[in-house]
């Protein structure tokens, strides 16, 4: 055997080598990623083809599993809050809520009211730096560079806005058991609220000049449509369930925290549930933020940032809780199991994004390499939450 | 010896000085203009572009060439080695070649005077695409095969409405000689054949987008959905080569549309290379403002938009030409 013969005899790893076995013989295997610019971070896809027509997908995980789950076995309760912020780095601060919830909830910790609002304001501001993260990369997959650009120029501020309260920019830290670390300062409302303005003229001009272009649209309209029955069998949430047109968001259908107080609407897709539906409910949802960070700054209560009773120790009862918030990508819950002891018994993570991405593999079955890369955008992935 | 014999000698001796003068051109023009991709990129993105090397990063692109000269030159395993490293060269050596019967100025600055000047320049365009087909071939790679055989597919589509937009000037002028067409137009820009025929230019300005891989046309190196596409094996220089031929063949290209449709070397005032070269870099500058701007098209969609609307546009438009040419 000739050292070349012998190279492509090595080619391919388990993965490849098992999808091998096509339907028809002229058909290629082509690895996606870990290492692929469309892929968002360390997803890998093994997609066989047939010239550039899809004829199966292969998503396949575990690149970046870092055991978050057995660690809250491990840790304290208050000492497993900072792996919340580095599940979903997109949408930490919703990440930070649903544990805090759990633990609340199974140990009947009460917040003060001003927490309440706060943890409204900062998670919905995180919201929207998670969409415009997404608004940018999702432009950038489908070929258009300077988007990005823009949504980081705004997120930038976004971020030196909660700099000021949490301390840190990405991986947040921010909410405690019965309230929230720090207090804001007037600089911080005043200045969210300045923000909100600009981002309201910010939007009409993205709108006309990125939403409307006719490629873009070509490029997202019809393409991966889920019907109402398909993204029930995966169980999607969030923007990719409700761009199939189900009104269904956490914040208004198990209302939590003071989220019953603000007006704000659920934006749902009224086409085919397709791509473009997808990208016009993340839109949606940045001025639907907007709106309650607004309303929520300007009824902002007086008290202190944490409550009273809040345990300086925390002491679990014997007993199980689940709890559920909307995150960016979707439903975000926290199985929390105690045994009465000092660490969690059990955590389980109900994470968004692995519900949202078995959709893929149905949703790409002969539709071109392009429109793959379009609709993995479009279902708005961040690989370190579903790897866990 | 004869006079056949001496006036072959001095072709040939005018050729090779010609030649050499335009890989000085090339070498030149394509550092002012990844300079100025870059720059004007930034301009778009809000941002300054490259800032850090000479005065306003002007010397950017210098350091670049030299980090792409330094670099090892990498064959990938399984590669056919021959044609892997000729591909580079097979793509970049016609684009020299494109230049010699560019007039760039009234007298003087043409590489070689001929009669089929614009034949020349749409047969060896045309070659190009075949270095691609050989790099994508040749990488032992899939992604590469794949941009490869999108390449060949889109050249051989874009070249035919180019072809017959170039042809409707041709008709208009009756002859395919550049200094011709070029003498035909006027110093102003309604003399120029932009006003005649507007649809012409348009056809051959979106043909050309294509015939680069320019984006939003750029699919052969689409890099969301193919890394790098038929260039991904490449390092250094083999890369390098391409990234020249690629900015070579857009100023063949905006030197091809500025000689059919803006006047060439006409000019307001003074007539000289001075309008030829703001003509083109003028042509660049809107190539480069569709890039930073546009998403990219699906390759499906870009064959839509040649066959079902480039093309019989372009063959309508070449008819009414030639009846209007008939008849006036």
């Amino acid at each position: 055997m000739n050292p070349e013969q012998a190279f492509r005899n090595l080619a391919g790893d388990f993965y490849t080598r098992s999808l091998q076995p096509g339907p028809t013989e002229n058909t290629l295997i082509l690895n996606m990623g870990p290492q692929h610019p469309s892929t968002h971070g360390v997803l890998r896809i093994v997609l066989e083809l047939d010239g550039e027509y899809i004829l199966r997908a292969d998503p396949v995980l575990g690149y970046i599993h870092r055991m978050h789950e057995k660690m809250g076995e491990v840790k304290t309760f208050a000492q497993y809050l900072p792996n919340m912020g580095r599940v979903d780095y997109l949408h930490a601060l919703a990440w930070n809520w649903a544990y805090v919830g759990a633990v609340e909830k199974l140990c009947g910790v009460e917040v003060s009211e001003r927490a309440e609002y706060l943890r409204v304001v900062t998670s919905e501001m995180n919201r929207i730096s998670s969409h415009f993260v997404w608004w940018g990369a999702y432009l950038l997959d489908l070929g258009a560079f300077t988007p990005i650009m823009y949504a980081f120029d705004d997120r930038e501020w976004l971020l030196d806005l909660l700099q000021i309260v949490t301390g840190s920019r990405l991986t947040y830290c921010y909410f405690r058991f019965g309230g929230v670390s720090d207090d804001v300062t007037p600089e911080f409302v005043e200045g969210t609220l300045k923000w909100c303005e600009h981002m309201r003229e910010r939007l009409p001009m993205y709108k006309a000049l990125v939403t409307d272009n006719v490629i873009l649209r070509n490029r997202c309209e019809e393409i991966g449509p889920i019907d109402l029955d398909m993204a029930r069998r995966y169980g999607a949430t969030g923007p990719v369930l409700r761009g199939s047109g189900v009104a269904y968001d956490v914040r208004r259908a198990e209302p939590y925290s003071v989220y019953d107080r603000f007006q704000f609407e659920i934006p749902v897709g009224t086409g085919a549930g397709d791509a473009m539906d997808r990208y016009l409910v993340r839109l949606a949802e940045i001025e639907q933020s907007l709106n309650i960070i607004e309303q929520a700054l300007k009824t902002l209560p007086e008290g202190p940032h944490m409550h009273e009773k809040a345990p300086k120790r925390l002491k679990a009862p014997k007993g199980e809780t689940y709890f559920a918030v909307e995150g960016a990508r979707g439903k975000i819950g926290v199985h929390l199991l105690s045994d009465g002891g000092k660490n969690p018994y059990r955590v389980k993570l109900r994470a968004p994004g692995f519900s949202n991405l078995s959709l893929f593999a149905e949703l790409v079955r002969g539709v071109l390499l392009a429109d793959a890369v379009s609709i993995l955008g479009s279902l708005d992935m961040v690989i370190p939450e579903i790897d866990r | 010896m004869n006079v056949l014999g001496i006036h072959i000698a001095i072709e040939l001796i005018q050729i090779v000085v010609a030649v050499v003068v335009f890989l000085a051109f090339i070498g030149v023009n394509v550092l002012i203009l990844v300079l100025m991709e870059r720059k004007v990129a930034g301009r778009f993105q809000r941002r300054p572009g490259p800032f850090e090397v000479g005065p306003h990063g002007s010397l950017q692109t210098l350091a670049d060439a030299v980090k792409m000269m330094a670099k090892e030159l990498h064959t990938p395993g399984g590669a056919d080695k021959i044609l892997f490293w000729a591909a580079p060269i097979i793509t970049f050596a016609p684009v020299v070649v494109c230049f010699m019967p560019v007039p760039f100025g009234p007298k003087y600055l043409t590489g070689w005077e001929m009669n089929l000047g614009v034949v020349l320049i749409l047969a060896f365009s045309g070659l190009g695409v075949f270095g691609i087909c050989l790099a994508g071939w040749s990488s032992n790679n899939k992604y590469s095969l794949i941009g490869a055989a999108r390449a060949v597919a889109q050249s051989v589509a874009y070249e035919i409405p180019l072809l017959l937009s170039v042809l409707a000037v041709a008709f208009q002028v009756g002859s395919l000689n550049l200094s011709v067409i070029t003498a035909g137009q006027g110093s102003w820009p309604w003399q120029w054949n932009v006003v005649v025929q507007p649809l012409s230019f348009f056809i051959f300005f979106v043909s050309t987008l294509g015939e680069t891989n320019r984006a939003p046309f750029d699919l052969p190196e689409a890099e969301s959905e193919l890394t790098a596409g038929f260039h991904t094996e490449y390092s250094g220089m083999g890369f390098g080569v391409f990234f020249m031929a690629e900015y070579a063949a857009m100023v063949v290209v905006c030197s091809v549309g500025t000689i059919l449709f803006l006047g060439g070397w006409n000019g307001p005032l003074v007539n000289g290379p001075w309008w030829f070269l703001a003509k083109v870099y003028g042509l660049l500058f809107v190539m480069m403002w569709l890039r930073w701007t546009f998403p990219r098209v699906r390759f499906d969609q870009l064959l839509n938009i040649n066959w079902k609307w480039l093309t019989p546009l372009a063959l309508l438009n070449l008819l009414v030409v030639a009846l209007m040419v008939k008849l006036v």
